[in-house]
């Protein structure tokens, strides 16, 4: 091969190169998102890791997830839908304080898919816990059933939902772990406003897989599950608490 | 006397026919995801299969999924398959089916919907 | 030995329609409650994110459990082999269908979805003890009818004793499923306990045997027929050991917790600073709700004190799952063991509930169904004996 074709393949290379990730496309993203044929894998796990120690005192997650769900505020916090909220802890005994965002824990053995009647709460292959809201019937054990308090019922009409969230009155919802972002290879969006705006404390990823951040992190470093004890092996784990 | 009564009754029948004929407006495309006569049988059948494999499984194909039918169906002026000349309104008003989808379903076309 | 005879009730007097008519306005008003509830949603209600299940669960649960237990006289006479219960028999066996009834209109009535029963009834989540209830409960009306057509219909008679303790086992897993309702759930301390199912047995056998002596009693005086001092003193007996049972469990349930350095938390909100829910346990469930009946039952022994003992345990047994069902909601879940936490979702503190008007029409309503489904049965056919 001459020189010139040789120069000229190399730019037609860096110019396709260039095309393909010029509209912001990272290729892990590429190598994240499945293609919309393919159904979700048992062989993934989806989790989140938490570092305490980095959680500010702001709530960008709070407000990144409920803008991205459409999850409006009434002014009526007792009836009002809380997908994640933060939690002020203090010890009791030693006044040692602490911060953290709480959300469903999307557990591996998940009480409220237990409890449902009708099967709509459940595990998807993948480990994240949804509603299905086809055939919830709103009795609202699983509410009872969550240790976490992560699900809400919605109390009042809803309008304005977001296209890739439908929720509406007289189901019960939870954080959904932003499956239709996880779907398209995208973070949540709690995790995306906590590493641009708040303390950089959470990260997503496969729990199993190795080469991931999160599964190497949670092998070399201290990290917990809220509530232990019940042995729920929760995909979200907690670091400094 | 009979002839008098069916007489009326037809143009009753005619008038309430006319009266409450499902108006609306197929805002884009040339043809739907399946053909006409198949997609007013059995729409529900496809959407209910979707959504289970949607939901359950997280297969996201578009050619029966709900957000693809409202950003093709959704009217030039309100931007939602509901109301008055709606796509999915009046079909289901006039047949007296009540309509579940758009509780928890935005009936609005996406924002980047193209013309 | 004389048989029995049974006859419907007159059912034409001023009373009788006076009497029709007001349930029939209690459940109109529950319908109202349920038809505003499904329509606005629950904002409406006291019902919140902390509180979800309230005072219609409250009435719900009271008459699915009275209804397990009214079906006791009639085990008595079926399964136990004691014949003076058998012309009660009939009457058990109503008052338990009804008061069913009732409680699972209530129950269906105030779901988020009620239009979805259908689903409900067609997908079935087997590991849920909710679930297992749904069968359990339809499966009870089928076998309480069963059992009636066999006490109604003279070829089948001989079949009776069978039915008997067909229901009466179907009934000791039905109630066991519904105290598992709570036992089962691991996210609240005041509930995670095997004991909620055994204890649910002795309450239902206690709340159904009082719903059962003030139906009988009103019933009989009403259509002015004789009942006996011997049967009413048998059954005052039975309703003081049921209400002496009850107290028995509640108390290994709390002493227990005590001994716990993890529940007593738990334990000095429910016993000391609980506020509405320490009141309601010691003077509604404890004191009026027991130690009345029981003195009354044993200690006074007339007809009276039996029906006050009666309308006492009622309303004692109201309480105690007001208590139960919504003081264990009420109480934080301990999600952080050892700390203090707080929220914007209402973390660490005990929630605040009042019961709002609706769920009050819709828990009245579903009693007002019961009683009404008990009087037209009662017309409709024999079920009453003329004399007991």
């Amino acid at each position: 091969m001459n020189p010139e074709r040789r120069q000229l393949l190399g730019w037609g290379a860096a110019a396709a190169a260039g095309v393909a990730l010029a509209p912001g496309l990272r290729l892990v993203e590429l190598a994240l998102a499945r293609s919309p044929e393919e159904a979700a894998s048992a062989l993934k796990r989806w989790g989140l890791l938490i570092d305490i120690a980095k959680c500010a005192d702001c709530d960008a997650c709070v407000t990144a997830c409920h803008d991205e769900n459409g999850v409006t505020a009434h002014g009526r916090p007792a009836t009002d839908p809380q997908w994640i909220r933060k939690v002020s802890l203090r010890d009791r005994h030693t006044g040692f304080a602490q911060t953290l965002p709480l959300m469903c824990q999307h557990c591996e053995h998940p009480p409220c898919v237990d409890v449902c009647p009708t099967g709509a709460s459940f595990k998807r292959a993948d480990g994240i816990v949804l509603v299905d809201k086809h055939t919830c019937i709103g009795c609202r054990y699983c509410v009872m059933a969550c240790p976490f308090g992560a699900r809400s019922f919605v109390h009042e009409p809803v309008s304005g939902q977001k296209p890739d969230v439908p929720r509406g009155k007289g189901t019960v919802e939870s954080c959904t772990l932003c499956v239709h972002r996880v779907d398209r290879g995208e973070t949540p969006a709690c995790v995306e406003a906590c590493n641009r705006d708040g303390g950089k404390a959470m990260s997503f990823g496969d729990l199993n897989d190795a080469a991931s951040e999160i599964h190497r992190r949670l092998k070399h470093e201290a990290s917990r599950e809220i509530r232990a004890d019940l042995a729920l092996n929760t995909g979200v784990r907690y670091q400094g608490l | 006397m009979t002839r008098i009564a069916a007489g009326i009754l037809a143009a009753v029948l005619a008038l309430a026919a006319y009266a409450q004929a499902p108006k609306f407006k197929i805002e884009r495309g040339e043809a739907c995801v399946a053909p006409t006569g198949e997609m007013r049988r059995d729409h529900m059948e496809f959407l209910l299969h979707q959504r289970d494999r949607t939901l359950r499984e997280g297969v996201r194909t578009t050619r029966f999924s709900l957000k693809s039918c409202v950003d093709c169906h959704a009217s030039r002026e309100t931007g939602s398959v509901l109301g008055k000349e709606g796509f999915c309104s009046s079909c289901h008003a006039y047949a007296a089916v009540k309509l579940d989808c758009f509780e928890c379903h935005t009936p609005m076309r996406q924002a980047k919907a193209t013309p | 030995m004389a048989s029995v005879q049974y006859r419907e009730i007159e059912g034409g007097s001023a009373g009788f329609y006076a009497l029709l008519g007001v349930l029939a306005l209690v459940i109109a008003a529950g319908l109202g409650a349920a038809w505003t509830m499904e329509h606005h949603g629950h904002v409406i209600t006291g019902m919140t994110n902390r509180i979800v299940w309230g005072t219609p669960h409250v009435f719900a649960v009271f008459l699915i459990v009275a209804a397990s237990g009214a079906l006791n006289v009639a085990s008595v006479a079926s399964v136990f082999g004691r014949e003076l219960y058998k012309p009660l028999a009939r009457l058990s066996g109503l008052l338990a269908v009804t008061l069913l009834a009732g409680g699972l209109a209530v129950l269906v009535l105030d779901l988020g979805r009620p239009e979805r029963l259908v689903v409900a009834m067609t997908h079935y989540n087997f590991k849920s003890i909710f679930a297992w209830n749904i069968f359990l409960y339809t499966g009870f009306f089928a076998i309480v009818a069963l059992y009636l057509w066999t006490m109604f219909e003279r070829r089948m008679n001989g079949y009776t004793a069978r039915a008997g303790v067909l229901a009466f086992l179907w009934r000791l897993v039905l109630t066991t499923g519904t105290g598992s309702i709570f036992g089962f759930l691991v996210a609240r301390e005041p509930y995670d306990s095997a004991l909620l199912a055994p204890l649910f047995i002795v309450m239902s056998f206690s709340f159904g045997t009082a719903a059962f002596v003030l139906v009988l009693m009103a019933a009989c005086r009403w259509s002015a027929r004789p009942l006996g001092d011997a049967l009413l003193a048998r059954l005052g007996n039975l309703l003081g050991i049921f209400v002496a049972a009850v107290l028995y469990f509640v108390a290994v349930h709390h002493l227990t917790n005590l001994y716990l350095a993890r529940r007593l938390d738990v334990e000095r909100f429910f016993l000391w600073d609980g506020g509405v829910y320490t009141a309601l346990f010691w003077l509604g469930q404890v004191l009026v709700g027991s130690v009345v009946p029981l003195v009354l039952v044993f200690a006074v022994r007339t007809r009276a004190a039996l029906a006050a003992a009666a309308a006492c345990v009622i309303a004692g047994g109201l309480a105690q799952i007001y208590v139960i069902i919504i003081g264990g909601q009420a109480y934080p879940q301990t999600v952080f063991p050892g700390k203090e936490v707080s929220s914007s979702a209402f973390d660490g503190v005990v929630a605040s509930y009042a019961p709002s008007l609706p769920e009050v029409a819709l828990g009245m309503g579903g009693v007002g169904l019961a009683l009404a489904l008990t009087v037209i049965g009662l017309k409709v056919l024999p079920f009453l004996p003329t004399r007991a």
